[in-house]
């Protein structure tokens, strides 16, 4: 087991009122695992994210990577958000180089491994740009660059490709699974299309709302390199969208 | 920035032409509110030799000199300790709610009020003035600096988290850039307003600088010379504001 979700559960108190944000959450992810979190907006996908990434302690239950219980954020996990995260005062260069400023001294081999990632995500000619001189889908490459160039064994992605036109984003996911094949890391990522779950996975964590709990896990064996339009695809895709469905008759009993 | 000049210059020629047409029209007494020409006239002679009868004999340029070196003094005084204690207090959320509140209550008390405490505590001369400009240019920058700092991005704080920066690599590489754009948009209403207090503490406090010699003129009784000192305190303020504002300029692009 490589990360290991136990028992977790998240309480909010809002007007004095406690909200179950999370519920008795349990979930084991081996190394080399594309995980995706689906699910309505609202259910908990960030919050268990962030519990998962050290950003929040669970009120109840422990999260383990590698045995050992997550308290706060290091640099062997990072997360990448929807916003990107830049600094807009840095170059992309030095905004790839921000995590390496604590582990490398030397100049040139901070510059010489910002680089290796900046053209890794395809932006090389661009490393003197601004971030707001760059597109969302440019900006995210950079982010994503930044991220790797630490060298984590996981990274967490919260919605990073949500605000991204459909094109940019197809681009992204094709180019993102390509990337983590090629340095073998681990992946949870979050996101409430059905469409780019079903695309990236190998495993789809579909979650549920008030309280937010797991609901299924559909495992997706298809080979990488999806064909978006073939007949498997279609079929597994639609296999989601019934466990949403099955949300229906609940629903009707409620009102009876 | 000719547009801008083009402007200036319309706008300035106009109010001279309405202001001498006024004062010839109504047959205003120059004792009373004196033409651009008196005053003109009042201006070189300050420039040339100070005024006739005054208890100084600086010239103009010379009292330029010390109000610049007093404004510039308790200006970046005040900058440098307020961006400091705005990032310390921004930083510390709980010891802010407990300053918050005495800021509250001294910032509203007009900085010459404090006048009288000075005097004694420091005499008169230059600290006086000094002291006036850091307290009206402190509270501003003090006050944007702890909303800046509080309103920086959460994703910044978690990606300096992730990262494993320290405290102060955090306030160093994010933080204080985050903040930096509001920062320097109080940094230039702080200079306005520190700016108008110069003249009042040198009004009460010195017997030199811009503000004293407003209380001069008025002693010697002579109107025509008290515009004058006057418009150089406004050109100068203008002046301030413009280059201020071109530093703005220059960090927004960045
Ligand atoms: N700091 C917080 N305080 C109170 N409620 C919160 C807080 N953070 C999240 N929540 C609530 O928890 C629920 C889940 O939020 P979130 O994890 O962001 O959902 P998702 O990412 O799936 O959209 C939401 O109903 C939200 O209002
Ligand atoms: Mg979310």
């Amino acid at each position: 087991m490589y990360i290991e979700v136990k028992e977790v559960e998240v309480q909010y108190t809002e007007k004095k009122e406690q909200v179950d944000v999370l519920k008795n959450i349990s979930l084991t992810i081996e190394q080399g695992e594309f995980i995706c979190l689906l699910g309505p907006s609202g259910c908990g996908k960030s919050t268990l994210l962030g519990a998962m990434a050290g950003f929040l302690t669970p009120t109840k239950g422990t999260v383990y990577i590698k045995g050992k219980p997550v308290e706060r954020p290091c640099a062997e996990y990072v997360t990448i958000f929807q916003n990107y995260g830049l600094l807009p005062w840095r170059t992309v260069e030095k905004n790839v180089e921000l995590g390496l400023e604590r582990m490398i001294k030397s100049r040139e081999d901070r510059a010489r491994i910002a680089m290796k990632y900046i053209d890794l995500v395809g932006l090389s000619g661009s490393e003197k740009k601004h971030p707001g001189q760059l597109s969302g889908g440019m900006q995210q490459r950079v982010a994503i660059a930044r991220a790797l160039a630490v060298e984590p064994e996981i990274l967490f992605m919260d919605e990073p490709f949500g605000a991204l036109d459909a094109i940019t984003r197809m681009k992204l996911q094709d180019d993102l699974l390509n990337i983590c094949h090629e340095t073998k890391k681990t992946v949870i990522f979050v996101t409430h299309d059905i469409d780019e779950a079903t695309f990236l996975a190998d495993r789809i964590v579909v979650m549920s709302a008030d309280p937010g709990e797991i609901k299924n896990i559909v495992n997706i064996s298809m080979p990488k390199n999806r064909d978006r339009t073939s007949s498997n695809f279609l079929r597994a895709r639609d296999k989601i969208f019934d466990i949403f469905h099955m949300k229906k008759p609940d629903t009707v009993e409620y009102y009876i | 920035m000719v547009k801008t000049i083009k402007y200036c210059v319309i706008s300035f020629g106009a109010l001279l032409l309405l202001w001498q047409i006024l004062v010839t029209v109504a047959d205003i007494s120059p004792a009373l509110f004196p033409p651009p020409t008196k005053v003109v006239a009042a201006f070189g002679e300050l420039l040339k030799h100070g005024l006739k009868g005054s208890s100084s004999d600086v010239a103009l340029m010379g009292h330029i000199g010390i109000s610049m070196a007093r404004f510039l003094t308790g200006y970046i005084l005040a900058v440098v300790t307020a961006i400091l204690a705005g990032l310390i207090l921004g930083c510390l959320p709980r010891a802010f709610a407990y300053v918050n509140p005495v800021i509250q209550l001294i910032r509203p008390i007009a900085p010459v009020a404090w006048m009288p405490f000075i005097v004694l505590w420091f005499g008169i001369g230059d600290v006086p003035a000094v002291v006036i400009i850091f307290i009206a240019g402190f509270f501003p920058v003090l006050l944007s600096t702890v909303a800046a700092v509080q309103n920086v991005d959460v994703t910044y704080r978690k990606v300096a988290q992730n990262f494993g920066l320290s405290k102060m690599e955090t306030v160093r590489k994010i933080i204080f850039p985050a903040a930096f754009t509001q920062i320097i948009h109080s940094l230039r209403l702080a200079l306005g307003t520190s700016w108008i207090f110069l003249v009042s503490g040198e009004m009460v406090g010195a017997q030199s600088g811009l503000g004293f010699l407003v209380m001069d003129a008025k002693n010697c009784m002579r109107p025509d010379a008290l515009l004058a000192v006057m418009i150089t305190i406004g050109i100068i303020g203008f002046l301030l504001d413009t280059c201020i504002r071109l530093l703005e300029g220059v960090v927004k692009c960045i």
